[in-house]
């Protein structure tokens, strides 16, 4: 293989992980001492990672239309677009595991080579996650009311926040 | 907390002392939790970030654990101070450079911190000198079941601990070592060891992440699967392969030794020669020669110095905390000449033969 910036061959194969997105180098020894040392500074111009992986993954048996309207698809909890993900390979909530999950799942796949969870299990589910998530929504959308100055919406909802916050909540 | 009390220490991952402490200089294993009731930190907006902070703070007060656990506002931090705690490995860089409402509660003898606001909503770390995974991973499991206590972590029955980055998701562990392999950089067999950790799914990087891979010979290898396999496993993944390491590591000093003896004696002897007389000199030239000492020092060439003095050193000369030892702001240059006074009155105390004159 050869070196992402030069025509010699690539000795080193490195896998970032800390921005969030595993991101894969192949670099001459120059090169990745190079990257290496002064990457702290200015982020690489390489970034696609994680956008690239999902790139690859969804060009395999999809049309450009099916694309653009997955890249649409929007969370109903956080409204984060499947586009956004894709840019900023953070999620938006912990309901895009559920609403994406179609499209996470060859993704996690392709990370860890596995779909389940077989580690440590949460106390608190599934009161924990599930219902709670909705506090997610009717936040967003109180938000989303006031910034309107639709204050009737506004404060029915944030009934609907309290009557949830409230009986889990405990000092 | 008073920082300025810690800046005379050299924190808990240069202590230079648990097993295999001449080569494993810190073992260090870190959560990744979110509150189920909040936006990821991408989506969340400021009065998100500021409850966040405020549930998390309370609760991570509130547990037994934390008898001795002080908590930092790291917005309202100066630049300075942000740096000193990523140089202590307190913070992540990310943690320090983002913006917003944000935290970290540490623990007076810095082995825990959990960091509010990083790229998840928290992020636990737990770091122990030498290698010493298994009881890391043992308290920061406590921490993190105390908590779930108290709090609602995000999590899905088949998915685990959801976290921003479908790269944690899971259990949300990250077990990592940290190693000094002066002798496998020159022998060249590094980017060989690179190679085969990748292939098991471990991940290499440098001392302060991923930026600084050659700073010091310093390594560190960490898991990079968090989802299909126990904690206990990933623990396991980590910890067995550090054998294997502390053996290449052991049998290229060995080598070297054996085969040029002279020119190893050689580059120890100059790396100590430069860090007892220069009169300005880089962060990185620094780190560069007191690994060669560490080295010596470790394999006998060098017989006046100990690990706990160099390890200090190492972290001493880092820039925000040569700026607080000396108790003013010094730009670059200033830096330098500074590190080199410093680094000249720590080396030449023993010997007495330039002792203190600046």
């Amino acid at each position: 293989m050869k070196c992402q910036k030069c025509n010699k061959t690539a000795t080193f194969h490195i896998t970032e992980l800390t921005k969030g997105k595993p991101e894969e180098l192949h670099l001459c020894e120059d090169h990745a001492r190079q990257y290496l040392t002064t990457q702290s500074d200015e982020e690489p111009a390489v970034t696609p990672s994680l956008a690239g992986v999902l790139a690859h993954q969804l060009a395999v048996g999809q049309t450009a239309e099916e694309l653009a309207r997955l890249d649409q698809r929007s969370c109903p909890v956080c409204g984060i677009t499947f586009y956004e993900f894709r840019n900023q390979g953070r999620l938006g909530c912990p309901y895009d595991y559920v609403c994406f999950m179609a499209e996470l799942e060859p993704l996690i796949v392709n990370i860890h080579g596995e779909t389940d969870h077989v580690g440590k299990i949460s106390a608190r589910y599934p009161e924990g996650t599930e219902h709670r998530t909705q506090l997610v929504r009717l936040r967003r959308e109180m938000k989303e009311a006031i910034d309107e100055e639709d204050y009737e919406l506004a404060s029915k909802l944030r009934d609907e926040i309290r009557k949830i916050e409230e009986p889990p909540k405990k000092k | 907390m008073d920082l300025n009390q810690l800046v005379t220490t050299s924190g808990e991952w240069l202590r230079g002392s648990g097993p295999e402490s001449d080569i494993v200089i810190s073992s260090r294993v870190r959560l990744a939790r979110n509150l189920a009731e909040f936006p990821f930190i991408g989506r969340a907006g400021q009065q998100d970030r500021t409850e966040i902070e405020s549930i998390l703070r309370d609760s991570i007060m509130q547990i037994q654990e934390s008898g001795d656990l002080e908590y930092v506002n790291v917005n309202e931090l100066k630049g300075i101070d942000r740096q000193f705690l990523v140089e202590r490995q307190l913070i992540s860089r990310e943690h320090a450079e983002s913006e917003g409402a944000r935290g970290v509660a540490i623990a007076r003898n810095e082995q825990i911190s959990l960091m509010i606001n990083e790229e998840d909503h928290l992020r636990i770390q737990v770091m122990h000198s030498g290698l010493d995974l298994i009881s890391a991973w043992e308290q920061i499991d406590r921490i993190d079941s105390l908590l779930s206590d108290i709090v609602n972590f995000a999590y899905h029955p088949k998915f685990g601990f959801l976290t921003a980055c479908p790269t944690n998701v899971g259990t949300g562990v990250r077990v990592s070592v940290m190693l000094h392999l002066p002798a496998l950089v020159i022998t060249r067999q590094i980017d060989k060891v690179f190679r085969s950790l990748q292939k098991i799914s471990l991940a290499v990087r440098g001392l302060y992440g991923e930026g600084s891979q050659a700073m010091g010979d310093f390594y560190q290898i960490s898991n990079q699967i968090t989802l299909g396999k126990t904690e206990i496993d990933l623990v396991k993944q980590v910890g067995d392969i550090v054998p294997v390491l502390i053996d290449y590591e052991r049998r290229a000093r060995d080598f070297l030794v054996r085969e040029s003896h002279e020119n190893l004696h050689d580059k120890v002897a100059r790396a100590y020669g430069i860090l007892r007389t220069a009169q300005t000199i880089s962060s990185e030239e620094t780190m560069h020669l007191l690994s060669s000492v560490r080295m010596g020092v470790n394999l006998g060439l060098i017989d006046d110095l100990q690990i706990p003095l160099l390890n200090e050193l190492f972290i001493h000369t880092q820039p925000a905390h040569l700026q607080k030892l000396r108790g003013i702001e010094l730009d670059t240059a200033d830096r330098n000449i500074e590190r080199a006074r410093y680094l000249r009155r720590h080396l030449n105390k023993n010997n007495g033969d330039e002792s203190g004159k600046n």
